[in-house]
């Protein structure tokens, strides 16, 4: 039987792809696919997944500008942040010298204040004692004068005898004192 | 037998959906007959191919509505999830298209089973997996030749480290399974699921209208129950549906990334 007759033949009865086990692949069917998929497979590859590619591409540049940039941001305040340290310790340092001045400078004024009074003391101190060591001589002399004319008052009025001239009377009294303090020195603290 | 003798078929006898249900021929009942499943997938491919020119025509770095959004998910899902976890951040890129493509189209011809007016599985028809399968078995034994030679590819076949009195035995399993079972199993898997749970739906939904309106006593509440069992059916065929498309091209991927791997 021809081809054709089987065919119409199959058609009356209803087809064979009608009873076909559904494992047979229909070759309609089979072609009908390939074609399908090509055609979605070349519209997907040639525009679409471009399309979404080149979207991708943007949006992964746009978040790493955004991460660089960031990065940037950070970088910057680091360096702000290492330089505000270096300033203040710039600034603490130097507030340490200017203490560590001052205190040096407050014990050198001390120092000197202290040598100043000390040396002034001393000259307190020595000029006090000439003074007094002229105070002293000039008591020692009105007293050696008074001493000596009320001795010879008294020894005058005692003796009686005169002894009003003058060098006599100094020969007199420098003996007499003379003897006074070398019998008195030994006892050594007369004099002062 | 067809749905519209069932119908009017009266009470006496229930004739059960069969796998001739599944032939739906509108122009022509020979080998190259146009099927209502082909004009299925001729509107898949329509309809996907213009809503994806429509959602990335105007793609913003920051996504400005929900289609784009859900576009972008969408592939983003392919791309990365799939391509480039399993095939490799360096090369995964140029197999994109394909596992993309592959799997909307998947996708939304299984979903064609359970969307209304259309209501049938094109992938339970064989030869649409077997020609999405062609495509996957041809690519990945070229790849494997392209990247190693055809003699260099036979041998990287054989695993390593296997001891020498198992090799030919080993070998014969490896061979079989890159060229017999991998094939068969991704087509027929995608397949099978697809129409046995059609014919599931079809039976309960059938058999309830059968009951339902031929039956006598308590018949028509099974009728009830058969329908409601329908209902939860079709939920479970839709997680079905979404599972068998990314299991698909989750195989093509690692067939791939296979072919591109140095060791076995």
């Amino acid at each position: 039987m021809p081809a054709w007759v089987m065919a119409a033949a199959a058609e009356e009865e209803g087809g064979f792809w009608e009873t076909a086990y559904p494992v047979l692949p229909h070759p309609g069917e089979l072609i009908a696919g390939l074609v399908f998929l090509a055609l979605l497979y070349l519209l997907v590859a040639k525009v679409v997944v471009p399309r979404l590619e080149k979207a991708f591409e943007e949006r992964r540049e746009a978040i790493q500008g955004g991460v660089e940039k960031a990065e940037r941001a950070q970088a910057e305040a680091n360096a702000a942040l290492q330089e505000y340290k270096a300033q203040l310790a710039d600034a603490r340092g130097e507030a340490n010298r200017i203490r560590e001045e001052a205190r040096q400078q407050g014990a050198a004024i001390l120092a000197e204040m202290r040598e100043q009074a000390q040396a002034e003391a001393e000259r307190i101190t020595v000029s006090a004692r000439a003074t007094i060591e002229a105070e002293r001589a000039q008591a020692a002399a009105q007293l050696r004068a008074e001493v000596g004319r009320l001795a010879t008052d008294l020894a005058s009025r005692i003796v009686g005898e005169s002894l009003q001239e003058p060098a006599r009377q100094s020969g007199v009294v420098d003996r007499f004192l003379a003897e006074l303090e070398s019998t008195s020195s030994p006892q050594g603290v007369t004099s002062r | 037998m067809s749905l519209s003798t069932l119908a009017t078929a009266g009470g006496e006898t229930f004739e059960a959906p069969t796998p001739g249900d599944f032939w739906q021929p509108l122009i022509g009942n020979g080998d190259f007959a146009i099927t209502r499943p082909m004009f299925v997938m001729a509107l898949s491919v329509v309809v996907i191919g213009a809503l994806l020119l429509a959602t990335t025509k105007r793609l913003t770095v920051v996504p400005a509505n929900k289609k784009q959004f859900a576009v972008e998910a969408l592939y983003g899902f392919v791309r990365n999830g799939v391509a480039r976890d399993i095939i490799g951040s360096k090369e995964f890129l140029r197999y994109v298209p394909l596992l993309f493509t592959m799997f909307v189209l998947i996708l939304v011809n299984n979903l064609a089973g359970v969307i209304p007016p259309i209501q049938f599985p094109t992938m339970s028809r064989i030869g649409f997996p077997i020609a999405l399968t062609l495509v996957v078995f041809v690519l990945y034994h070229a790849i494997g030749i392209k990247r190693k030679g055809l003699g260099g590819y036979f041998k990287s076949l054989m695993p390593a480290g296997v001891p020498v009195f198992l090799v030919p035995v080993v070998y014969l399993l490896e061979l079989f399974t890159y060229f017999v079972s991998r094939p068969l199993t991704l087509a027929v898997r995608l397949f099978a699921n697809m129409f046995a749970g059609h014919m599931l739906i079809l039976v309960l939904f059938l058999g309830g209208e059968h009951l339902l309106l031929h039956g006598e006593g308590l018949l028509p509440a099974a009728g009830v129950v058969s329908y409601l069992f329908g209902l939860v059916m079709s939920f479970f065929e839709l997680l079905i549906q979404v599972l068998q498309s990314y299991i698909f091209v989750l195989l093509t991927a690692t067939y791939i990334a296979g072919s591109l791997a140095d060791e076995h």
